[in-house]
């Protein structure tokens, strides 16, 4: 009999800390599924954040160096021009990349650094116990926000991808989600096609995803993850915003 | 009122008694709590504050020293790496003389990541101007928010204070919440001299040149020590209005000591019962708290401390390459006592590992049975 579904070499074989209905699993799965597809397992180096991504290291079956919070993109920076010929990621959730750590990622890609940026957006600071994130939905309730945030007093959900467009430096720029099994195919093909942008040499590529966070949502994993279809991808369109076909 | 509350929670009644107008918070663990309190307090009804949610500690502070350049109390809370991203706006809101009113709950710095109790966020950042204040218990936590506007905005100097990770911030213990009236009273509203008025144009924090900025720190570290003075003041104030007091160097059973152990955080309390054991077996063995760090209270200390023959220094904090930050300060007070003790320096429960009652009566006997110390600073309970 022939096995068609394994799991990916570059995850180490024990189970997540996330919680049920989180996507950073699926995310986490589809990243490995990459690095193996490519064969860049021995020569991956993974830049962790802080947040619930900040155990990268005990997940995938590669090099891994934690930064300080938010300076994923600077450390990233710092790996990938000391060792050119590996390949370099970060996986940021958005109150680290989209927050404290703003300037370093819209630097990162404005010098084109030749590094995969993962961004995961699930409009909370997770790992603290959901407040408000710079991503935070108008209206979304959090433990920051108890009436819903106010756009008048909190700004606006920044949308990253969108600013990383604009800028010169930026090669591949796109947004995904793994809400269903249709976008997590486009989601892989994203992916692929980010990975290629650094191993082709072409330069600084980044990936969006859209995640449910059914526990700082409080909503169950069915919920959550209809909201994402619901309200977070009609803020936050999918699709390629630079640097290819969908 | 009484209530069974936790430390994050106290200082969040702190800060509504003391009716800050300006809050700015970004999540830190395990700080975080603090902020969310405040928000669900203003959200009440409870605090008429601004809460600015930032992106970042850098401009938590930053917020902070616009909010209170503008004349207007204001706070923030942070922890350990957030409190190292901060380190150039402390040093900022103290040179700008800014009555910022800060808590850290004291958290281990990484790599390796460690969110549990250790004071090298705070001892760390010694040098920023700020007065320190290092609290034993949650209501000692919500007193020292009210007695530290008190002394901020008297002196014009921003105050730090600390507490440890989980043993205060996560436990509950009995806080008695002192009424808003009394508070109004022992704190007026903030009416500074000097804020940003446009009908009073003034520039703030311009260049000064060597001319004119040596003399300038000459004044902020004359000024620092006046907090020495004026906190006796706030203390018997505060004492008079709601019946407790914090010395600056608690003394515990110092009498007739042959050694006296000195201890800072809730290594304090686990302290005391050690002393009123050994003190039972007949050990004439006290203990100084140390409280204010910032400015150092030398005659305080020297008083304390050097006349005692062996005086022990724990610290749960680590400047590698020197070893405790607090033994290294008490030894420097003490060069100047004319009989100088033994110290021993004794580095313990990095990274939130526990100290027990047992570790203390070790370290204490230790101290005792050892005419010197073995090691400059000891590690106790080192795993080989």
């Amino acid at each position: 009999m022939k096995q068609t579904f394994k799991r990916p070499k570059a995850l180490v074989d024990i189970p997540f800390h996330f919680c049920p209905g989180c996507h950073h699993g699926i995310i986490h799965r589809l990243v490995a599924e990459c690095i193996d597809f490519y064969g860049l397992r021995e020569k991956t180096i993974g830049v962790a954040s802080v947040g619930c991504s900040v155990f990268l290291y005990d997940y995938f079956n590669a090099d891994v160096v934690e930064a300080p919070h938010g300076r994923a993109a600077a450390v990233a920076t710092g790996v990938k021009r000391a060792s050119p010929d590996n390949f370099v990621f970060t996986y940021q959730g958005d109150g680290d990349l989209a927050a404290i750590g703003t300037a370093e990622i819209i630097h990162a890609a404005n010098r084109g650094e030749r590094i995969t940026v993962i961004f995961v957006n699930n409009t909370v600071f997770g790992m603290t116990g959901g407040q408000m994130a710079p991503t935070t939905m108008s209206g979304q309730e959090t433990t920051t926000t108890p009436f819903g945030r106010d756009l008048e007093t909190n700004g606006f959900p920044i949308k990253m991808s969108e600013l990383l467009t604009e800028l010169p430096g930026s090669t591949f720029v796109a947004r995904a989600a793994v809400n269903n099994p249709k976008n997590l195919m486009k989601a892989k093909k994203l992916l692929k096609r980010a990975f290629e942008v650094q191993t082709n040499g072409e330069g600084f590529s980044f990936v969006e995803f859209l995640s449910a966070c059914p526990t700082n949502w409080k909503m169950t994993p069915k919920q959550a993850t209809e909201r994402v279809q619901e309200e977070m991808i009609p803020y936050f369109p999918l699709g390629v915003f630079k640097g290819g076909q969908e | 009122m009484k209530q069974v509350i936790k430390g994050n929670f106290a200082v969040a009644q702190g800060v509504r008694l003391c009716r800050v107008g300006v809050i700015s918070a970004y999540p830190i663990t395990p700080q975080t709590t603090i902020v969310e309190e405040l928000s669900e307090i203003c959200a009440r009804g409870e605090l008429d504050a601004k809460f600015i949610k930032v992106e970042s500690e850098h401009s938590a502070m930053a917020a902070m020293v616009g909010s209170s350049t503008a004349g207007v109390r204001s706070f923030t809370a942070t922890s350990s790496q957030g409190l190292l991203l901060m380190h150039e706006v402390l040093h900022w809101a103290a040179g700008a003389r800014l009555p910022i009113v800060l808590s850290n709950v004291n958290r281990a710095v990484g790599p390796g990541w460690n969110i549990w109790a250790d004071q090298t966020d705070s001892v760390s950042q010694r040098d920023t101007g700020w007065v320190q204040i290092y609290c034993e218990s949650n209501q000692e936590v919500l007193d020292s928010v009210i007695m530290s506007y008190k002394l901020a905005e008297k002196i014009l100097l921003p105050v730090m204070l600390t507490y440890d990770a989980f043993f205060l911030s996560h436990t509950s213990e009995i806080v008695d919440i002192p009424d808003i009236e009394d508070v109004d009273e022992f704190l007026p509203p903030y009416r500074p001299e000097f804020r940003l008025d446009v009908d009073n144009p003034r520039t703030f924090g311009g260049m000064i040149g060597p001319d004119c900025y040596y003399e300038e720190r000459y004044v902020m570290h004359k000024d620092s020590l006046k907090v020495l003075e004026h906190y006796s003041d706030v203390c018997s104030e505060f004492h008079d209005k709601f019946g407790r007091e914090y010395d600056i160097a608690e003394e515990y059973r110092t009498d007739d000591a042959e050694l006296i152990i000195v201890t800072a955080g809730t290594i304090t309390s686990v302290t005391r019962i050690v002393v009123d054991k050994l003190r039972e077996q007949g050990k004439s063995v006290g203990m100084m708290k140390l409280r204010m760090f910032r400015p150092v209270p030398v005659e305080r200390w020297l008083k304390v401390l050097g006349t005692v023959p062996k005086v022990v220094v724990v610290d749960r904090n680590i400047s590698a390459g020197l070893g405790g930050v607090f033994a290294n300060e008490v030894q420097a007070v003490l060069y100047n006592s004319e009989t100088r003790p033994v110290i021993y320096p004794v580095v313990v429960g990095l990274g939130g590992r526990d100290v027990t009652p047992d570790d203390v009566e070790g370290i204490i006997n230790y101290a005792l049975e050892n005419d010197k110390p073995k090691d400059v600073p000891l590690f106790w309970g080192l795993k080989q």
